[in-house]
């Protein structure tokens, strides 16, 4: 014990390095795992994160507590220094199982050996979308339409960078060698690659342009919430109280996209009013982006995402919230018996080439319910999108399409439906999707209005400015250090 | 004669073994043009279509299969084996992105009563080690290119193959779920492969058939699970190279034109089942089902020539293709016929004849398929949960091949009587195997190579009841008088018994003395998988196969049996 002074002093400073209320210092468990997976990280950063951004001193949001000030500490931050922190809700001692088969029973502090699998894979699952949407938009910087937009991209990133710790730290604690592998496999997928994508298929899409990014993080980041705030019901308690953190963050991302439409928008609506335009060829002349456009986009995201959500009807899902792995979104708050056992819902299906609507075991459908649950919050932002055109005097407004239109994965997988819910030949949909989907010349178009905007204060002619600033700083404060 | 299907109008839901490709609605079969191979490798490709069930109530998702699903791969196999002689290696492939198979539709499984279940195992067991068959006896090899999940029995078909290749995404795992998921075994050979064909260590063997997500990539290959992990970008590439390595050491010929298998001509009524060389009558009172099996009028064609000529009309195949039918109509159309008798009629000479000519061009690519045709014909009797009597009389003719019905028989009675006689051939001494790999011959003497000689030396010859009994062939040689009452009684005597006890009493008894990997799958894995099938712990209100996907929790019940 004679030389415990120079053994502290050569041992890394965790609590430093990597913000954390997890007792990282305390631990030698799971400092073993992160000094092996740390460097790792940090090189899949440098490898896949943001391109042309080690010199960049950006204004970024850094959580060091989970106290009221201590999730939002605002500061310039070279991004390879940014410290990704390991923060959990803290433990609510008397939490309770609150849905499925061991209802009223203690939450789980370990993951019980049942339901190690089934767990690792949610865990995985999740935490493979984090570092895939930041290899997705690896190349936007070079478009930004603003440093403002920049920072906020950033952000995004290096929160999406967290949120992958936050799942590895719960691999690494609480899933011994199995969890380690898990973890670093977690570095090794690509999203796009062929040889090694992404889990889920959304994931491995290209976010090829700015308007591109707004709608991922508006549709698809708010399949994220959605799924946290289901994981964040679960019984293993860690699980819950690393996912509620994580959604304090995630409501910034799906600001970003929301806003970040709804800039567009503005910035439509005004070059059609000033100029009494309608005609989407005209619109496009004026270097905005016409709601033809927008509404594609709209249609491919959404469909897109709800894809995510998986099968409508899925054994897995019933499985997870009788196990008491997954709940409903809200759980704490709906008013039944929290089992669903002799409970049905109603899920659409098309038989005899008509969609109907069938009524299956509730605990069956829960993805489907989840779905629903989403398509609920979106259709409330299309609503405050729309309040744009409305407030111009343009009588155009942005609409969701049918569950069923564009879908790869589920019970409408296979079919061809229309954005009105009509089912329609394969022919008809050839020859009519290029009305409802982003085209190649669509694409081309909205490319050839991306440009680099970073005078600080100005912003791309396609897009208005935020109402605020970050952190009730000024719009044009430099929110990006070039050096 | 009739080619269509038609079915007894006792018997609801009818189901058909016969099909051809025009009517597949699951799998594909794909043949590589000549530049990518010289028309060596076949592609089998399963496509499972989610409304396609053979019955009501579930959907086959993610490539998952039901009897009719399997129904389809035997006669793609069939096909392959007599209609594309130059195919000599055939990979099993999916159509699904990052699905292979993900086996057998547990909905099916769920909503199926046991015999339902029992049936399907056995066909789809017979279906794989008949892949097994043909790979052993005529150089046709399999590869199985798991392109993505490959679960339970999608993973059992896999090992079915001589290669297993699985694509090294990160994602996609070989899995045997059934024990942690459903609270049951894999059904189709699972455990008895990975031990005795691909040698998995057993505890690692444990450790895999407990795990529900499997195993994948590098640990996979390293625990002896498959053959290969490739990366995407790879795989069909490296897939397509061991297929042509494969179908380079076939013996399969390289330029000869297949036989086409035309439909069976049959027709179905009360009164039972009518082939050309195959009669079924049955007898629902009696609850008896009897086999005549009709010997050409001639030993037939002897140069292959006219044997190729013949084709599917040539007998011993257009025999074999009746009764393999028959006995899979039976098997389960009609489950409550519990004894099938089993009768031959015909001239002993024209099939020791046909035995000579199957002898003398053994070596031939179609001849040597005739044979494996009705080894696995024939090794069904083998494994059929109904007791089976083989009656000799005058103007019967058990000889040479069709002796072999009488071998699988549980007795032989026959008619002492100086017109009664059976004959051995070469055929009953190679090429007819038991499931088991060994020849009813030997099985019935334990391998004691004295009595197996004393019956050799007599090879050709009309044996009599007298010597038949004496050489240990037949059961009883009751006479004339006592005939018809000792039938009679032994009938009756044997409807009478437990029909499980009887099961379990035959499937014991006919494979005494030693065992071997597919001895083991349909003794060993069957019964205790048929145990488990029935146990409350799998199939009660709260058993893990009835509650699987409804989201409740099985409830077990924990004391070890």
């Amino acid at each position: 014990m004679a030389n415990t002074a120079e053994v502290t002093q050569q041992a890394i400073d965790y609590t430093q390095r990597i913000p954390n209320n997890v007792d990282l210092a305390n631990d030698r468990a799971l400092q073993r795992a992160l000094e092996r997976w740390q460097p790792a990280f940090l090189s899949w950063w440098g490898e896949t994160g943001p391109e042309n951004t080690a010199n960049l001193e950006v204004y970024l949001r850094t959580a060091v507590s989970v106290d009221r000030d201590g999730w939002a500490n605002f500061g310039y931050v070279r991004m390879p220094e940014y410290r990704w922190g390991i923060f959990l809700t803290p433990r609510d001692e008397g939490r309770n199982i609150h849905f499925g088969d061991q209802r009223g029973q203690p939450a789980w502090q370990d993951v019980p050996g049942e339901y190690r699998s089934p767990l690792r894979r949610i865990i995985v699952t999740q935490g493979d979308t984090e570092p895939a949407s930041v290899e997705q938009q690896r190349l936007l910087g070079a478009t930004c339409p603003s440093l403002y937009d920049l920072r906020n991209l950033f952000q995004v990133n290096v929160e999406e960078g967290r949120h992958l710790w936050a799942m590895v730290y719960l691999l690494h604690r609480y899933f011994g060698r199995d969890g380690r592998e898990e973890a670093e496999a977690l570095l090794q997928r690509r999203s796009g690659d062929a040889n090694n994508p992404r889990i889920l298929t959304a994931f491995n899409e290209k976010t090829s342009h700015w308007l591109a990014y707004y709608m991922f993080t508006f549709f698809t980041d708010r399949d994220g919430k959605f799924q946290l705030a289901a994981l964040a019901e679960s019984a293993f308690d860690p699980l819950a109280r690393t996912t509620r953190f994580m959604l304090t963050e995630e409501a910034h991302h799906m600001f970003i996209g929301e806003s970040g439409v709804a800039r567009i928008l503005q910035r439509t609506c005004e070059a059609m009013s000033q100029n009494k335009f309608t005609d989407p060829a005209q619109v496009r002349a004026q270097g905005v982006i016409d709601f033809d456009t927008l509404q594609k986009f709209v249609n491919f995201h959404y469909s897109a995402t709800l894809d995510l959500f998986g099968s409508e009807i899925s054994s897995n899902a019933a499985s997870y919230y009788t196990g008491g792995l997954k709940g409903r979104f809200s759980e704490a708050n709906l008013k039944d018996n929290h089992s669903l056992t002799e409970d049905f819902y109603a899920v659409q299906e098309v038989a005899g080439g008509e969609i109907v609507a069938r009524q299956v075991p509730a605990l069956t459908a829960l993805n489907a319910r989840l779905r629903d649950d989403f398509t609920r919050e979106i259709q409330a932002g299309l609503d405050r999108w729309n309040r744009i055109p409305e407030k111009f005097g343009i009588p155009i407004r942005l609409k969701l399409p049918h569950a069923g239109f564009h879908r790869k994965i589920g019970s409408f997988a296979g079919h061809y439906i229309t954005p009105d819910g009509r089912v329609i030949s394969k022919e008809d949909w050839e020859r009519q999707s290029p009305a409802w989907l982003p085209t190649d010349q669509d694409h081309a178009f909205v490319n050839s209005l991306m440009g680099r905007v970073i005078e600080p204060g100005q912003f791309a002619n396609w897009i208005a400015p935020p109402a605020r600033g970050i952190n009730n700083l000024p719009i044009e404060f430099e929110y990006v250090r070039f050096n | 004669m009739e080619a269509v299907a038609q079915q007894p109008s006792s018997v609801a839901n009818f189901v058909d073994f016969q099909t051809e490709p025009s009517l597949y609605r699951h799998w594909k079969l794909s043949i590589a043009p000549a530049i990518q191979g010289g028309g060596r490798v076949a592609r089998l490709i399963m496509d499972v279509q989610e409304d396609g069930g053979i019955r009501p109530g579930y959907k086959l998702k993610l490539n998952s299969y039901d009897l009719g699903v399997d129904i389809e791969l035997h006669d793609a196999l069939q096909r392959i084996r007599f209609e594309h002689p130059a195919v000599a290696s055939v990979v099993i492939a999916s159509a699904k992105p990052r699905i292979f198979c993900s086996g057998a539709n547990i909905y099916m499984l769920g909503l199926s009563s046991h015999a339902w279940k029992v049936n399907f195992c056995k066909f789809t067991n017979e279906t794989r080690n008949g892949m097994e068959d043909s790979s052993a006896h005529s150089g046709l090899k399999f590869i199985a290119a798991c392109n993505g999940s490959t679960a339970g029995g999608g993973y059992e078909l896999a090992l079915a193959c001589d290669e297993i290749v699985l694509i090294d995404d990160r994602s996609s795992t070989v899995s045997l779920p059934e024990a942690p998921l459903l609270g049951v075994l894999p059904g189709t050979g699972g455990l008895t492969r990975l031990t005795d064909k691909r040698r998995v260590r057993r505890d690692l063997a444990d450790v895999f058939s407990t795990m529900p997500e499997g195993i994948q990539g590098e640990r996979a290959k390293a625990w002896g699970l498959v053959d290969a992990v490739v990366k995407p970008q790879d795989f069909d590439a490296y897939v397509m190279s061991r297929a042509l390595a494969l179908a380079e050491a076939s013996d399969r010929p390289r330029d000869a034109q297949g036989v086409e298998l035309t439909p069976l001509e049959r027709t179905i009524d009360e009164r039972g089942y009518h082939y050309r060389h195959v009669d079924v009558m049955l007898e629902p009172q009696r609850r008896t089902a009897t086999f005549s099996i009709k010997a050409p009028e001639s030993r037939g064609p002897a140069s292959l020539q006219e044997i190729l000529t013949a084709g599917a009309k040539w007998w011993p195949l257009q025999m074999a293709r009746e009764l393999d039918d028959a006995i899979l109509s039976l098997r389960v159309n009609h489950l409550d016929l519990g004894l099938w008798v089993f009768k031959t009629e015909g001239d002993p000479a024209n099939i020791l004849g046909i035995d000579s000519t199957l002898v003398s061009h053994r070596d031939h690519w179609f001849v040597r398929e005739v044979i494996g045709m009705m080894r696995r014909t024939f090794a069904r009797v083998d494994v059929t949960s109904r007791s089976i009597y083989a009656i000799v009389e005058p103007g019967s003719c058990f000889a040479g091949s069709l002796f072999e019905l009488a071998l699988a028989a549980d007795r032989v009675y026959m008619l002492d009587d100086s017109k009664s006689s059976v004959a051995l051939s070469e055929m009953n001494f190679g090429g007819l195997e038991a499931v088991n790999g060994r020849t009813r011959l030997a099985g019935r003497f334990y391998g004691d190579a004295s009595r197996i000689d004393a019956v050799r030396r007599r090879a050709g010859a009309a044996l009599g009841p007298g010597e038949a009994s004496e050489l240990g062939l037949v059961t009883f040689t009751p006479d004339e008088l006592d005939w018809s009452d000792e039938i009679r009684l032994a009938v009756e005597s044997r409807l009478a018994l437990s029909p499980d006890a009887m099961t379990g009493l035959e499937a014991n008894l006919r494979f005494g003395g030693g065992e071997t990997m597919e001895s083991r799958i349909f003794g060993r894995l069957s019964a205790w998988q048929n145990w488990i099938f029935i146990r409350p712990n799998a199939v009660g209100p709260a058993g893990a196969l009835k509650v699987y996907g409804t989201g409740n929790r099985p409830k077990f019940d924990w004391e070890r049996v």
